[in-house]
């Protein structure tokens, strides 16, 4: 009963949290309670529908192939109509689950966080939308609404980046995180376009009937720079390398924050896209290809510069863009079973593992460099815990989560290319090597006494907690329950481990932690002569390659360059004609008023001249007239 | 209801009310304000009247009146709305009651600067209602002169005087409309050879049906009439009145021409351009294409380095309009729904932006960018206008201006991919400049100079509740304007499914 | 004997003299005067037209008498406007009063 009401309601998921948004907006922005509660009581309504659907989802056999499919025109016109709708399949139901899940326990660990902030209101209000709008975008019916929702949660993590608006460093971040994605949006944008164009719909059922017609009829070209485009999309909300600039600046955000949308849920929306249109990347290889090797580059690429970072969000923002190359990497090899999985294993561990840093910086009061840090374990033994669970489970140790997911990427990748493989083992490698080395600065070694630090409040813990257990037993989900049957593309994909690749990620990662343990845990090889040895790599990595100092560069010298011309053009050379033309008009009628003297005498001589040439002019050319008065009786 | 004069009535309105504000003293300012706050509500509500008992079954021109006025020149007084000019009165209607709203703490020659405020009204409505082309250029000449003197005695001047951006404004627009009665009259003239003389759109639109209008004609008229409503719409290169004119214009001003008056050049285009004059218009669309990718980007650039806020609006609204035309242009009925469409949006969201720019002014006395910053620690309901303005001003989905720009691209991308291409690169500099202005003016640290200046607070906030609900409703509800839109665009549909399939003329050179 | 001619001779000259006055002259009251000469020419042209085309009719001394009362009326506004320069400029010579001239 229950699971036949959440599936024909699943609108009502996303639409909860947007009522809370516009009460607590509205009216009860001012009391930090209510909205909290409020909040906290739609994102568990939420919750329990999209369980409600999931249930659903697995007992009505609503499979990839058979979606449940619901829509209301939204605009219609000449040339164009649009639908809203929900579109339940057991991918977006996974995705429904994770992300109402993340949403509500970070709502919670949100309560003690933020406790005593001026905003509270606003940033409950805030989240709600953000809840709500992930939500629009998972039940997707078309790529407008896609689209629509694309936006609006760039606009949510816009509003939450810049959410201490007093700090100019939070207004640069947001300001970048909204622009770079706004250049994948254009691409995304055009791509879509270039689908209505040829296809005339954008329904996601539509296309994916009229695009194997389609390619079988014409070919691939038009497709294929539709796909690309579209992948620009993604490239820059998943922070695929080289829009994942504005990744690491959106830690910028208060922390929980930071867990929820720049981990969990909406930068996976990238990935989300290209599995919910694979339909469309599954014709063509060869933008699968690029796919994937966009992806294995961004996780190795990411790996690298997160080693040598201090900041702990930073670090674990690198981390994130890492992991999303390895999904992106993983749906390139066409295994969406292993990328969703992953993209589910990692919500947990990385949201677990963003909440315990918080709890650290909360405790720390705010301070975020991890070798200011040290032993804090003793002080924080939950978060202690809660973080040491995530960097197994990121590290692929079993028999924690990120182990199988892991494994199941490293294996769809090897039968596809060795290159690549090879990519993802050693990215594997460098994840565990800096996670542990996050682990070992902040949590072992000596206490710092300057610190002071404190365990976090019980909503906070609470949080932790639960997302333990799920960061624990997260990877047993689809052994238990046939998850490849279900999240898949195509036919359905085994599951199990490949004991050989399991081993081999295994070995490595445990050697990394080894590694971080000799440098960073012992003591026995010191960090600093590491870093004047191989100074260059060091620095190369630090400032993350110099890409941001290069698109600052780009955008100083040619945007606003190119614009101080136009502007220069505009006032001198467009406005100068305007206003030459009318100085030309003055300076005619300068001219000319010369000739107007204003002496009524000369205006009275030129008429009386005037008077007699036409006098005399008569005279001369009618003598009949003239004869007759001359010759007149009188 | 078919006897009742609704459009007179919407018409006449505030003309009534500017008569009675000449029969007030001076010294009564509060009555002042509330009469003509009260005439525009009546207003207000007839609009919203109409656009409820409007026929979208029927469509087509509704509330028709008609009255002979001057028999000899075949002048008469024809009223009428579709759902092209439809929603162009009730941008009108929306933002006149904003702008009145927004005037609220005038005290300099209030009862003067109200008079001319409703005659402008009056005569900004009239334009869109009448169906006649000379009564249509008697109420565009109403509408030029009480802005010349509302901006020289109100205007504020910055980079130029508002007497150099007052003379102007009037000049240009005059310039523009010195060319559409010339073109009017060629079309006047040549539409019937044979003794029959109308200026009736509906007439003069069937004069091309029955052959009477040759292609040479139709193109040199429709250049005259592009110059006369190009200028009007600001085109590149007849822009520059735009950002100097707003700069110096009073907010009210500034918010009744950035939001009503260019989306005359934009309907006239449509009513008059294109319906009268299709192979005209098929002939330059290409183009209008050409120059509306340099308004979207050209303008957008220079947006990015403006300093004055006043300018930077400016020139997004001269960039804004570059969808319009190449919505225009696609000459198709999914480009012109989004052209209407967006017109209809880009109208509340600069009046929104503008009014809250006066706002910003009227406080803290500057509008140089550099000079502000954390204003949303003062005014945080000033800041939630700039943000809702801003984000429907960069197209963000849920707001007013995301379907139509979307339908414009999809007609336009349709018709000229390169051109649609480059327009639709338009939405990153927008995006640069508007995040620019939101974060250098309302986010920052808290700037203690500020600390005296009030949030909006009473009347003031009626222009943000008006235009921030209409833009909420309408984006999040889009057929409410889309479907009216589209009833008015619909019957054209196969007029321009024929234009399309028609030769391809000396145009064909350009495809 | 005194024909046509002749008196239309006298009233040349002295519309001519009048015409020569109003040009040439700096003072407002004698232009006024010349103003005066050129009436007074018209009259007697109104006049001698009159006695040799239709002396049975007096068209043209009524005609004369209006264009003296009328001038009689020119000659005192204009010299109350004349008074009223002198009071507020103290000068009468028109090259002075050019304030309306750019």
């Amino acid at each position: 009963m229950f699971n036949e009401y959440a599936l024909h309601h699943a609108w009502l998921i996303p639409l909860l949290p947007a009522i809370a948004f516009v009460v607590i907006g509205f009216f009860l922005r001012k009391s930090p309670v209510l909205s909290a509660f409020l909040a906290i009581t739609m994102s568990m309504v939420s919750f329990i529908l999209s369980l409600g659907v999931g249930y659903g989802v697995v007992v009505q056999h609503i499979t990839v192939e058979h979606p449940l499919i619901d829509k209301i025109p939204w605009v219609d016109i000449a040339g164009l109509s649009i639908n809203m709708g929900m579109y339940i399949d057991p991918v977006s139901a996974l995705m429904l689950f994770i992300v109402t899940l993340v949403s509500l326990l970070v709502q919670i660990y949100a309560v003690g966080y933020m406790k005593g902030d001026d905003g509270f209101g606003r940033f409950f209000a805030y989240l709600s939308l953000f809840a709500a709008t992930m939500l629009g975008l998972i039940i997707a019916v078309n790529f407008v609404q896609m689209f629509i929702f694309w936006e609006l949660v760039g606009l949510c993590s816009y509003l939450l980046i810049g959410y201490y608006f007093h700090k100019p460093s939070a207004c640069e971040a947001s300001k970048k995180a909204f622009m770079t994605t706004r250049i994948g949006d254009f691409g995304l944008l055009l791509g879509i376009l270039l689908l209505q164009i040829v296809f005339g719909t954008l329904d996601f059922a539509q296309l994916t009937i009229a695009i194997p017609e389609y390619v079988q009829q014409y070919g691939t070209g038009v497709l294929t720079v539709a796909a690309l485009l579209i992948f620009a999309g993604p490239i820059a909300k998943s922070g695929q390398f080289p829009l994942h600039v504005w990744l690491p600046d959106a830690m910028e955000g208060p922390t929980p924050v930071s867990a929820l949308i720049h981990a969990a849920t909406m930068v996976v929306a990238g990935v989300y896209l290209v599995v919910r249109v694979f339909f469309l990347y599954s014709m063509l290889p060869n933008v699968m290809l690029i796919i994937a090797w966009v992806g294995g580059f961004t996780a190795c690429f990411a790996a690298t510069i997160a080693i040598t970072q201090q900041d702990i969000k930073r670090i674990l923002a690198y981390s994130t863009i890492s992991q999303l190359g390895y999904m992106m990497l993983a749906l390139g090899v066409g295994s969406v079973t292993a990328s969703m999985f992953h993209l589910m294993t990692h919500a947990f561990f990385k949201a677990l593992m963003f909440l315990a840093a918080g709890s650290v910086m909360h405790g720390l009061h705010d301070k975020g460099n991890i070798f200011e840090m040290g032993g804090l374990r003793h002080k924080m033994p939950i978060t202690f815990a809660a973080m040491t669970i995530g960097v197994l489970a990121i590290s692929g140790i079993p028999p924690f989560a990120g182990f199988f997911s892991k494994d199941e990427i490293l294996l769809a990748v090897s039968e596809v290319s060795a290159p690549l493989y090879i990519i993802a083992v050693v990215t594997a490698f460098m994840t565990a090597f800096y996670m542990f080395r996050l682990l070992f600065l902040v949590f072992c070694g000596p206490e710092k006494p300057e610190n002071n630090p404190h365990e976090a409040p019980s909503t906070m813990k609470f949080s932790l907690i639960i997302l333990s257990i799920f960061a624990i037993i997260g990877g047993y989900i689809p052994h238990v329950y046939h998850f490849g049957e279900w999240i898949r593309f195509g036919d359905a994909s085994h599951e199990g481990l490949n004991w050989t690749i399991a081993a081999t990620s295994m070995v490595l990662s445990v050697l990394a932690m080894a590694l971080a343990w000799l440098i960073y845990g012992s003591g026995k090889v010191s960090p600093d002569r590491l870093a004047m040895r191989f100074s260059t790599l060091y620095n190369v990595s630090y400032h993350k390659y110099y890409i941001d100092e290069l698109y600052l560069w780009l955008n100083y010298t040619f945007v606003r360059g190119f614009g101080k011309i136009l502007y220069w053009l505009d006032l001198y050379i467009v406005d100068g004609i305007v206003n030459g033309l009318a100085k030309l008009t003055y300076r005619m009628g300068d001219e000319l008023r010369q000739w107007q003297t204003g002496y009524l005498q000369q205006y009275g001589l030129i008429l009386f001249g005037a008077i007699l040439i036409m006098v005399v002019w008569l005279v001369i050319t009618a003598p009949i007239s003239m004869a007759s008065l001359r010759g007149g009786a009188y | 209801m078919d006897h009742f004069p609704l459009l007179t009535a919407i018409m006449l309105a505030p003309i009534i009310g500017a008569l009675f504000l000449s029969f007030l003293p001076r010294e009564a300012d509060k009555i002042i304000k509330m009469v003509s706050a009260l005439t525009m509500m009546v207003a207000l509500g007839l609009v919203i009247y109409a656009y409820e008992m409007y026929d979208f079954n029927l469509g087509g021109m509704q509330f028709v009146e008609s009255r002979a006025w001057i028999q000899d020149l075949g002048v008469s007084f024809i009223l009428g709305v579709d759902g092209i000019s439809l929603p162009m009165l009730l941008l009108t209607v929306l933002i006149g009651f904003s702008t009145v709203f927004a005037s609220w703490n005038i005290t300099k020659r209030s009862k003067e600067f109200f008079i001319l405020l409703l005659i402008l009204l009056a005569g900004v409505t009239g334009t869109f209602i009448t169906q006649d082309l000379f009564i249509f250029l008697l109420f565009y000449e109403m509408v030029v002169i009480p802005i010349y003197i509302m901006v020289l005695i109100w205007g504020s001047s910055k980079r130029v005087s508002k007497e150099y951006s007052g003379m102007k404004l009037t000049i240009y627009l005059l310039l523009g409309s010195a060319f559409m009665l010339v073109g009017i009259i060629d079309l006047y003239l040549n539409a019937y050879p044979s003794g029959m003389r109308t200026f009736s759109m509906t007439a003069l639109a069937q004069a091309n049906q029955l052959g009477n209008l040759s292609e040479g004609f139709q193109i040199f008229t429709f250049f005259l009439l592009m110059i006369g409503f190009g200028s009007l719409l600001s085109m590149w290169p007849l822009h520059s009145w735009s950002p100097d004119g707003y700069a110096g214009a009073p907010t009210a001003v500034s918010m009744i021409h950035a939001g009503v008056l260019k989306k005359i050049g934009g309907y006239g285009l449509i009513r008059i351009g294109l319906l009268i004059l299709p192979l005209g218009a098929k002939f330059w669309a290409p183009w209008i294409a050409l120059l509306a990718v340099c308004n979207v980007l050209y303008a957008g650039f220079i947006a990015l380095v403006q300093k004055d806020l006043k300018y930077v609006i400016g020139y997004s609204s001269v960039s804004h309009m570059g969808y319009v035309l190449i919505g225009f242009a696609a000459l198709n009925g999914t480009g012109m729904n989004g052209a209407i469409g967006n017109m209809f949006a880009h109208g509340i969201m600069s009046a929104l932006f503008f009014a809250m720019i006066g706002y910003v002014y009227e406080k803290t006395h500057t509008r140089y960018i550099p000079d502000l910053g954390g204003l949303a620690h003062q005014m945080p309901r000033v800041a939630t206008g700039f943000m809702l303005a801003g984000m429907a001003s960069l197209g963000l989905p849920g707001l007013i201006g995301f379907i139509p720009e979307f339908t414009i691209f999809v007609g336009a991308f349709r018709e000229y991919p390169v051109y649609a291409l480059l327009a639709i690169s338009g939405i990153i500099f927008t995006a640069l400049y508007i995040l620019r202005v939101l974060a250098n003016v309302l986010f920052g640290p808290r700037r203690t100079e500020f600390d005296g200046c009030a949030d909006a607070r009473g009347v003031e906030l009626v222009p943000l509740i008006v235009l921030g609900s209409v833009l909420v409703v309408f984006g999040v509800f889009p057929q409410m304007l889309m479907g009216m839109v589209n009833s008015g665009v619909e019957p054209m549909v196969p007029f321009l499914t024929k234009l399309h399939a028609a030769p391809a003329l000396l145009g064909g050179l350009f495809r | 004997m005194i024909s046509l001619v002749h008196y239309l001779t006298v009233a040349a000259i002295l519309f001519i003299i009048g015409v020569y006055g109003v040009l040439t002259k700096r003072n407002i009251v004698t232009i006024l005067m010349s103003i005066e000469l050129m009436l007074n020419a018209v009259n007697i042209n109104l006049v001698a037209f009159s006695r040799f085309i239709q002396p049975e009719v007096l068209t043209g001394q009524v005609f004369s008498i209006f264009t003296i009362t009328v001038a009689a009326s020119e000659v005192a506004v204009g010299l109350a406007l004349l008074f009223r320069v002198y009071h507020d400029y103290d000068t009468v010579h028109i090259d002075k009063l050019n304030r309306m001239r750019w």
